[in-house]
């Protein structure tokens, strides 16, 4: 009846992840009460969940990345505190059936469920706003890539209370992720949540890489698009072509673990390297469909603060599209050491360092947008400043981890787990703190706490330094990714220090909390009425702030890169309004289905988990039919009155006469 | 920002002025299939990978029964044909010649699943199932994938045969009938590789 | 080595501008004890003072920009439509272009030169080349001395001087095999005959282990590498010898494949003859690994060490099913591995 699941399987025995659970029950139990108390359960169903509004999906995207943010750090700091104890034949407090299940969340958890829907976040608010769209192409695909993606979260957390997750590393290695050397359920965990929020994330790609070719605004060619929008573009280039590997090789480790196919076991003519392979043809990709947009919010942040032209506009956008173009042919640097011949190591080595040549490039750009500026040291500007410093460093090790024979003695070591915290915390991280912070009044209409902001970069600046340099000297003495305990004591002091960065940067994410509260606190003093409260370049501080479900009252039109900037030099300063008559506006009706396919989904992928057929099979057919109810559904769309349109426009405007 | 207080209902699909036009729908399924073909990539180079792994068990020439695919083959060749006709008739704007020829496209795609089930089942059968061997497994997947296509391309023609019959031809059915055009042909062309990388080039 | 002073100069930079470096001195990578190592070394050192041509000035330039350029100095010239300079785009493709194409080169030719298949040639001051083969098991490694029809359990002993063949393989999951005072790391693959030659100059005890994570008993998967005279190593062989067991197959390997963690070291005295080739074969076609498995090795061993821990973790887990190979598990401590070590230890 209940296929594999028994009441063994609550971890009752783990006071840790008891407490924890009764942590998760006990939030969960506040939130349920608040919004019933409140009678918030219908706002919440028809302003948020249903909706396909992108600044919206944008904002929960955000929403859920930094909660699951939390969730991974906890993951982080709690294998950082078993390496500082566990020295020279100590066993610590985590023995390796947990430990190994925290390595392997809190990788999975930090790139699939945080850095990913920030940068997803990220694109949904801002990409339509830069492009003068009201919406993206396909809305409701929209809506539904949000929710694969919950289900993607739901599945890894429920995996903490019932059951185990995986312990293979974050890429479930096989033949290690096979039947036969993980009978248990976590690597199925593992396989449905990223099979499903994978799928969510593609058609994320196919969505924004449509909106930003198809649905520009007059006048906005390719080559003046705002940087962001191009590295988002190219970022889903990424998507739509790496994905798609993810989803085939997930699917034959499903085939192998629950149809005892042979893709990738030991014997009967599997291919182990073939796995490799396949999840590095994706997984180098993914690193950049992270890293680009990143990119984009420095090369935004720069211009804005410096109030200068970005250096280098169409040099940035060619390095880019370089970028994109290498990061296909390289995946192999990630398995030098698999024995491949010096022909195969040395094209993929000098293929990767090439990578080097644009991305440098890009800094120099950077530099050279704030020589001759007027840079303002705003916490977006910190984040850059630090991004700049940290990932010139990152890239260096990650150049010296690009050399076949050096790599020979560096891979699997600390180094390499050095070196992406170095690009992956210095990049993907403080570019997505910086844009969190540079747009948030775009979407709430509010500045966030500066003081509390610039705090937060501290701690995470110094905290990232302190718990990574030492991991790069580790690796100098031979220790290894993915040790639960070591025997040589002499390291010990090293991974104390290594605990400590750890918890300076969990004070920065306490500073980053406390931010969102003072600032929520003080929104009426730091309220952004005009829309543009940086003195913005580009279209996205052309409309009010937050801006409304429309976007734009008249569709803008560009006539160069930084058009709005021009158009505020020209009027003395001031940004043009828009004036009446205002048109009927186009727009798409909410969705109920979006959600509702997640949640069955969400039910789909627990059911094969545990192994319960009749329960999988009600899910895949709920999912279905909720989608043919979508698919015979006619009223998708609607109108929006140039009455009502008049009326938000002059409201706004208003506030801002007001003000001044 | 409620904006369900702001609709004035207009039931029926519009002329859209700004997203979801027909233009965009088939563009963005053009980039879904160029998705799909990175999965399809993916199954063929782990099928080049695993061709030799047949683990004592047997190679494609022993098991491949090459007439019963060229007929299948042939159906599925047809079918593209017949959905060509199809579209003829839908931009003739008769709705009746659409639904026939769909309903033929779908008897071959149904005839060429029917085989592929029997192929499978008949494999099966001798022992040689998808756990035999690595070669087996990456075999079955790759054309079982193809035919998972066809399939949720026969239940997408089935559903466009309600709509017709529902709504007739309108700015909402067309785009779809053009879609699962792109699709049916797209699958023809997979079939094609598949056709001459496993079944001929096993057999020669 | 080359050594001029350029590049000690270098040196002597690195070792004030980095931790990395300063820790450096002493530790396994910087401090090699063969001759892979130490030019893997002199690469790791060159690429990273390569690099620092673009690295340092990018920080000082970041520095300097930003404070010259800060909104409060009016001094400072500002010029909001200055974005392109054909002078300065030159300049920043052209340099890191150049400090790649040195780089492609030193890489093509060291992934060459360091190729871990490639045999090392012995000098005239250096002995025969030798073989030994590795296999690395849950969780623990196997050594098979072909030659001398001996095998050892976590610990690998061969004489100074001495090119040695490590054909690296794997009787369970992916690992790698790992001894960094020498060099050159390579996985082991079940199925697959790796392979990589090291060469130790000095004598003395190096730690080894697989640094590519196979399960829980993965931390514990270390062994020493004794290094020691041909005499010191010939006397170790007749010390393994003495042992009481031997390694037969399948039955006794298949007893060694059965999962445990932190193993003793163990002697063999006699080995089947070659075992390592019937190891890999048995993953191919026609080899009986999963019917040995079947019949030899107890399955539900690897999930209760999957989560008791195994090792002695007296906290949380109360399963009861954890501890359930002490016989196999525990301790590190080398009852009878001691006989090199004693002399050769540093």
């Amino acid at each position: 009846m209940f296929g594999k699941l028994s009441f063994d399987a609550i971890p009752l025995h783990d006071p840790i992840i008891m407490v924890v659970a009764m942590g998760i029950a006990i939030g969960g139990a506040v939130v349920v009460g608040a919004l019933t108390y409140f009678k918030k359960w219908k706002w919440l169903w028809t302003e948020w969940l249903t909706s396909v509004d992108h600044k919206k999906l944008g904002i929960m995207y955000f929403l859920v990345a930094l909660v699951m943010l939390v969730r991974g750090f906890a993951d982080a700091i709690m294998m950082r505190t078993q390496l500082a104890m566990a020295a020279g034949g100590a066993e610590g407090y985590l023995p390796p059936s947990h430990y190994d299940q925290i390595f392997t969340a809190h990788g999975v958890i930090m790139i699939f469920f945080v850095a990913m829907p920030m940068v997803i976040g990220l694109m949904n608010l801002v990409v339509p706003l830069q492009i003068g769209a009201r919406d993206v192409a396909f809305p409701f695909l929209n809506n539904l890539s949000f929710w694969l993606f919950v289900a993607g979260v739901a599945l890894v957390n429920v995996s903490l209370l019932l059951g185990e997750f995986a312990k293979t590393g974050w890429l479930a290695y096989a033949p290690l992720s096979g039947i036969e050397y993980s009978p248990g359920v976590g690597v199925d965990y593992w396989i449905w949540a990223l099979q499903i929020s994978g799928i969510g994330t593609t058609l994320t790609g196919i969505n924004f890489f449509v909106t930003i070719l198809k649905m520009r605004t007059k006048g906005m060619k390719l080559f003046r698009m705002p940087i962001f929008t191009w590295t988002s573009l190219c970022a889903n280039i990424l998507i739509i072509a790496s994905f798609p590997i993810l989803t085939a090789t997930i699917a034959l480790l499903t085939l192998d673990r629950y149809f005892g196919f042979h893709f990738f076991t030991n014997d009967f003519g599997g291919n182990m390297m073939m796995y490799v392979n396949l999840i590095w043809a994706w997984g180098h990709p993914e690193v950049y469909i992270l890293i680009l947009p990143a990119f984009g919010v420095f090369s935004e942040v720069i211009a804005t603060f410096a109030r200068k032209r970005l250096f280098g506009y169409t040099t940035m956008v060619w390095a880019t599209a370089a970028i994109t173009l290498l990061s296909f042919i390289v995946w192999l640097h990630h398995f030098f050491t698999m024995g491949a011949g010096a022909n195969v190591n040395a094209f993929f080595g000098i293929a990767t360092m090439i990578i080097a040549i644009p991305t440098g490039v890009k800094i120099f750009n950077w530099l050279f947008t704030m020589y001759r500026g007027r840079l303002q040291f705003t916490s977006p500007v910190l984040w850059t400043l630090g991004f700049i410093i940290t990932f010139t460093l990152g890239g260096m090790t990650g150049v010296m981890l690009s050399v076949p024979a050096a790599n020979f003695v560096l891979h699997n070591s600390l180094f390499v787990i050095a070196h992406f915290h170095n690009v992956i915390i210095g990049g993907v991280v403080f570019g997505m703190l910086a844009g969190l912070t540079y747009w948030f009044p775009k979407a709430f209409g509010f500045k966030l706490d500066e003081k509390w902001g610039k705090r937060s970069f501290w701690f995470w600046i110094v905290g990232f330094y302190v718990a990574f340099m030492p991991l790069y000297v580790l690796s100098f003495f031979g220790a290894v990714r993915r040790m639960q305990s070591y025997e040589n004591g002499d390291w010990q002091p090293l991974m104390i220090i290594a605990w400590f960065g750890a918890v300076l940067i969990l004070i920065g994410i306490a500073c980053t909390v406390i931010q969102f509260l003072v600032s929520i606190r003080d929104r009426k003093k730091n309220a952004d009425v005009t829309g543009d409260p940086w003195d913005g370049r580009t279209l996205e501080w052309s409309t009010s702030s937050p801006a409304p479900f429309y976007n734009f009252a008249h569709e803008p039109e560009v006539n160069d890169i930084d058009d709005f900037w021009n158009k505020k030099q020209a009027n003395g300063g001031k940004p043009p309004r828009s004036k009446p008559p205002y048109q009927d506006i186009h727009m798409p009706k909410d969705t109920w289905e979006g959600p509702l396919i997640g949640l069955f989904a969400t039910v789909f992928g627990f059911a094969l988990v545990w192994h319960i057929w009749w329960l999988a099979i009600v899910g895949g057919l709920a999912t279905f039919a909720v989608f043919m109810a979508r698919v015979f559904r006619d009223d998708v769309d609607y109108y929006v009155p140039a009455a009502e349109v008049e009326r938000i426009e002059r409201e706004h405007q208003q506030r801002v006469e007001m003000q001044a | 920002m409620a904006t369900d207080t702001l609709s004035n209902h207009q039931d029926h699909a519009h002329e859209h002025d700004h997203h979801d036009t027909a233009g965009t729908k088939i563009f963005g399924f053009w980039v879904y299939l160029m998705s799909d073909l990175v999965i399809f990539g993916s199954l063929f180079a782990t099928y080049a990978v695993l061709l030799g792994g047949t683990a004592g068990g047997p190679t494609g020439a022993d098991i491949f029964e090459l007439d019963l695919i060229l007929i299948s083959t042939f159906m599925l060749l047809v079918s593209s044909f017949t959905y060509g006709m199809a579209v003829l008739a839908m931009n003739a704007d008769q709705v009746d010649k659409v639904k026939k020829w769909l309903a033929i496209t779908f008897l071959l795609g149904a005839g060429f699943i029917g085989i592929e089930i029997y192929e499978f089942q008949h494999l099966i059968h001798l022992g040689y199932g998808p756990d035999r061997s690595a070669f087996l497994s990456a075999f079955f997947t790759l054309v079982g994938t193809h035919g998972l296509h066809v399939f949720f391309g026969l239940v997408w023609i089935i559903v466009m045969l309600i709509q017709l019959q529902k709504k007739g031809l309108t700015d909402m059915t067309r785009p779809r009938i053009m879609c699962l055009s792109l699709f049916w042909h797209f699958l023809d062309i997979v079939w094609i590789c598949v056709f001459s990388f496993v079944y001929l080039m096993g057999v020669l | 080595m080359r050594r001029n002073p350029t590049l000690r100069m270098l040196g002597v930079l690195l070792l004030l501008s980095l931790p990395v470096l300063l820790a450096g001195c002493s530790s396994a990578l910087m401090d090699p004890k063969g001759q892979i190592g130490e030019e893997q070394r002199t690469l790791i050192l060159t690429a990273f003072g390569l690099m620092q041509i673009v690295v340092i000035p990018v920080i000082v330039m970041t520095l300097l920009f930003a404070w010259r350029y800060r909104r409060s100095n009016k001094d400072a010239t500002y010029s909001p439509d200055w974005s392109h300079s054909n002078k300065i785009e030159a300049v920043v493709w052209f340099i890191p272009c150049v400090i790649i194409l040195f780089l492609a080169v030193l890489t093509w030719y060291t992934s060459h030169s360091l190729d871990p298949h490639k045999a090392i040639a012995p000098d005239e001051d250096q002995h025969e080349p030798m073989e030994i083969q590795a296999i690395s098991l849950d969780w623990k490694w196997l050594f098979v001395y072909p030659e001398q029809g001996i095998a050892t359990v976590n610990e690998v002993a061969f004489p100074v001087d001495t090119p040695v063949r490590f054909r690296v393989t794997s009787g369970s999951v992916m690992n790698s095999f790992f001894i960094p005072r020498l060099g050159s790391q390579i996985y082991a693959m079940a199925g697959m005959d790796n392979d990589v030659h090291l060469v130790a100059d000095d004598t003395g005890t190096y730690p080894g282990r697989s640094t590519n994570y196979s399960g829980a008993g993965f931390s514990g998967m270390t062994f020493d590498a004794h290094v020691g005279t041909q005499d010191e190593f010939e006397a170790w062989v007749e010390d393994v010898k003495t042992s009481p067991d031997s390694l037969g197959y399948p039955e006794e390997y298949y007893e060694l494949v059965t999962p445990s963690v932190h193993d003793d070291v163990q002697y063999f005295s006699n080995v089947a003859p070659s075992l390592y080739e019937q190891v890999v074969k048995s993953f191919h076609a026609g080899g009986n690994h999963a019917e040995y498995m079947e019949t030899y090795v107890d399955a539900s061993v690897r999930e209760t060490l999957g989560h008791g821990g195994g090792h002695g973790d007296g906290h949380g887990s109360d399963h009861g099913e954890g501890h359930g190979d002490d016989s196999e598990s525990h301790n590190d401590s080398e009852s009878h591995g001691e006989s090199m070590s004693a002399e050769a230890a540093e």
